[in-house]
């Protein structure tokens, strides 16, 4: 009689590959990408973590629905190129997801190793596979033959380039129209560079344009033309509105037009996009004082910060009106803004900026919150402490509160339909109350992220071919 | 890319450019601006439209020659290209028949101020003009202001031609009632001139050129506190009704940048950028 050997079950890793940073004393100081990637090692290490569940959960937290274990399970064997193949067939961005996607509260989230330790690191293992790649050069997909129609793509962001690719790859002549002089949309105005390099951007942008998709600078949809002269009369069968939310909130506080109180987008614009940190040799100048207080907790907040600490201001300070848990920031960019030497303040808000003779902001005036019951967005509501005013000191001032939909489109748009809030309405597929009219990204739903952006536009460019192949 | 077609000298250090632009110069309507990238590392300039033509497919806007951006725009010549133009950007000014309008121009904004003229006659109006500048030799487009308008004055701050300075406007508007204020020039002009309008309730309209960096709603650097409301310089305007801007605040956000605009500029004469050849 044959005894059967029990086979040994493979030991569960629970602990993840830690990524390589840069060490804080050092990156404070350089505007280079903190987080440095995986080895080689390192990501056959990580990706041998996975268990390849039959059921993947992570697939279900991932808006664009990438395979996830069947990429793990090529990088783990070494084919490397049908790895990010197969990525690819989901995600036309991967080197900008793997580093800005909030992994943690969507694929890593469902991922089963999650429930005894870490779970698999699938944004390090997507990032390692698209930069392996880059490095290498790319591989242009096969594009279907031409459809003969013609769609144009407002906005060159997130959401608009991922429609714009999967629309190319179709077959459908694409123009993007993008209203600033550089593609990119909030990963070039907005992310800085220490979180995503402008390089990598500029290399997914190019290989959209491989793919045939034409590009022009400078046009803004609503003033160079308008929506219905694109459809009437500049041969457009569809359009795809991706404009993002780029207007800046103010607190209407008295004193907020002081100088040296920016809004965060205006900081970030010109850091990131204008590169004001490389003046005089770039042409827009920005001033950093010693004493900088950023108001608001999400991940602008952060960018905010942790670029006025590389620009050399002595101390950075975080005011935030609710406290470190309800902070909606990710968890890992508050971790890398503490161990710079970020100071949160947490259950305060500004009531009044104060300033000097020149009209330059010397102080700001703050009263204490505490946290009374939930409001409408789940988080407990910020209820001021009546008498507990206090002073700050501060000579530069980042407001990082929050930004909404630009309203050129919707005011020069007839009959298109826009909520109280200013966002374009859509339904899931994009389709707008206009016939032939796409949206998605922020536009629609307000500020969010970058993926669920690009997931919109994945879904804007199937409705848009649909649409297109089903008219005469 | 776009094609510089014709570049003038006005007077000492004032220029214009004709561009070839066909998109925008389809699209342009008095009042509006553009933005100008000189090349990849140039900031975003914000500058007023002053002339169109949709059959040549050119637009011209003028300068002077302060900062750094603008002394290196003054080095271009017929054939030469610039980088970025982004435009038409901003609202249309409001052209219709009011009846007698006062326009009053200052400095490069006299430039603007004559398709300004041109519309508003056009349009009907009775054109009652006035241009100035610094000193005489900074004036120009004499004729062609004279030509287009009922009456014109001259007035210049060290009085080397027409009136010194615009005090000579209070007897003006004593006398006539002007149905309209048009104003275009420097903060401090438009500052002055609406102290003028306010007693005799003149609607006066101002172009403000606020600070900017995108130009279209995204970044508040142009926020001006118009009647106690925030308004963007750049998609709210650039129009606003004078008798309700803060003007001193104003002036002191356009001074924001100066020492950092004044260093680019200087070490940029001094044959560097300043980053020491890195």
């Amino acid at each position: 009689m044959v005894v059967a050997e029990s086979k040994p079950q493979p030991k569960v890793k629970k602990k993840a590959v830690p990524i390589p940073k840069q060490p804080p004393e050092v990156r404070k100081h350089n505007f280079n990408e903190v987080a440095l990637g995986y080895t080689e090692e390192q990501a056959l290490e990580e990706a041998s973590r996975c268990l390849q569940c039959p059921q993947p959960q992570c697939v279900k937290g991932c808006p664009v629905e990438i395979d996830i274990p069947a990429f793990i399970k090529l990088l783990r064997e070494g084919k490397y190129e049908e790895g990010i193949k197969k990525i690819k067939e989901k995600n036309s961005l991967p080197a900008i997801c793997g580093r800005v996607c909030p992994q943690e509260e969507q694929c890593q989230k469902y991922c089963v190793l999650g429930k005894v330790g870490d779970p698999v690191s699938i944004g390090r293992l997507e990032r390692f596979l698209a930069d392996w790649e880059r490095a290498r050069g790319f591989t242009i997909p096969e594009r279907a033959p031409p459809t003969g129609k013609k769609v144009a793509i407002i906005g060159a962001g997130p959401a608009g380039l991922t429609a714009a690719a999967d629309l190319a790859k179709l077959g459908h002549e694409v123009v993007i129209f993008e209203a600033l002089h550089l593609p990119g949309g909030v990963l070039v105005y907005g992310i800085p560079e220490f979180r995503l390099p402008k390089s990598i951007v500029q290399a997914e942008v190019d290989y959209i344009r491989k793919l045939g998709v034409e590009l022009k600078l400078g046009y803004l949809i609503g003033r160079t033309y308008t929506i219905p002269e694109l459809l009437k009369e500049r041969g457009f069968d569809a359009v795809f509105i991706g404009t993002g939310a780029g207007l800046p909130q103010f607190l209407g506080v008295p004193g907020e037009n002081l100088g040296g109180i920016y809004s965060a987008n205006e900081f970030l614009i010109r850091v990131n996009l204008m590169k004001s940190y490389a003046f005089p040799e770039y042409d827009t100048p920005i001033r950093i004082g010693k004493h900088v207080v950023v108001i608001g907790g999400g991940n602008v907040a952060m960018d905010s910060a942790r670029s006025a600490l590389r620009l050399g201001a002595e101390q950075v300070c975080i005011v935030y009106r609710r406290s470190r848990e309800e902070m909606p920031a990710r968890k890992e960019e508050i971790e890398n803004a503490e161990e710079e030497g970020i100071i949160c303040k947490f259950l305060a808000a500004p009531t009044r900026f104060i300033g000097d003779e020149k009209g330059w902001v010397k102080q700001m005036e703050c009263i204490q919150m505490e946290l009374g019951p939930p409001d409408e967005s789940g988080r407990r509501r910020p209820v001021p402490v009546k008498g507990s005013e206090f002073l700050m000191d501060t000579d530069t001032v980042i407001i990082a509160i929050g930004r909404t939909p630009n309203p050129i489109i919707q005011r020069t748009t007839e009959g298109l339909a826009v909520t109280k809030w200013g966002t374009i309405v859509a339904d899931e597929n994009g389709k707008t109350s206009l016939e032939g009219v796409y949206a998605g990204g922020d536009i629609v739903t307000g500020e969010a992220t970058v993926i669920s952006a690009m997931g919109a536009g994945k879904r804007a460019a199937r409705a848009i071919h649909e649409y297109l192949m089903s008219k005469k | 890319m776009y094609e510089i077609l014709r570049t003038e000298e006005l007077a000492p250090k004032i220029k214009l450019f004709e561009v070839y632009a066909p998109e925008i110069a389809e699209k342009a309507k008095p009042g509006q601006f553009i933005i100008v990238i000189i090349n990849e590392k140039g900031e975003r300039v914000p500058l007023t439209i002053a002339g169109y033509d949709a059959e040549k497919g050119s637009i011209t806007f003028v300068f002077n020659e302060v900062g750094k951006t603008t002394k290196q725009l003054g080095l271009l010549k017929e054939g030469d290209s610039i980088w970025n133009i982004t435009g038409p950007l901003g609202n249309p000014s409001e052209i219709r028949n009011f009846g007698k309008v006062l326009c009053v121009a200052g400095g490069v904004m006299i430039a603007p101020m004559l398709l300004q003229v041109r519309a508003l006659r056009e349009a009907g109006n009775t054109v009652v003009t006035v241009m100035g500048a610094r000193i005489k030799e900074l004036l120009f487009f004499k004729d062609e202001m004279k030509a287009l308008s009922h009456r014109l004055y001259v007035a210049t701050d060290d009085g080397s031609e027409g009136y010194k300075g615009l005090n000579f406007l209070k007897d003006v508007l004593a006398e006539e009632k002007f149905d309209r204020c048009v104003a275009m020039g420097p903060v401090s002009m438009l500052q002055k001139v609406c102290e003028l309008t306010r007693p005799y309730k003149v609607p006066t309209v101002v172009t403000l050129m606020p600070i900017m960096v995108d130009g279209m709603g995204m970044c508040g650097v142009c926020r001006v506190n118009v009647g106690g409301q925030m308004k963007f310089g750049c998609v709210d305007g650039p129009e606003f009704d004078g008798h309700l801007v803060d003007f001193d605040q104003l002036i002191k956000r356009q001074r924001m940048f100066l020492p950092e605009e004044r260093l680019s500029a200087l070490l940029w004469e001094l044959g560097g950028c300043g980053c020491g050849g890195k």
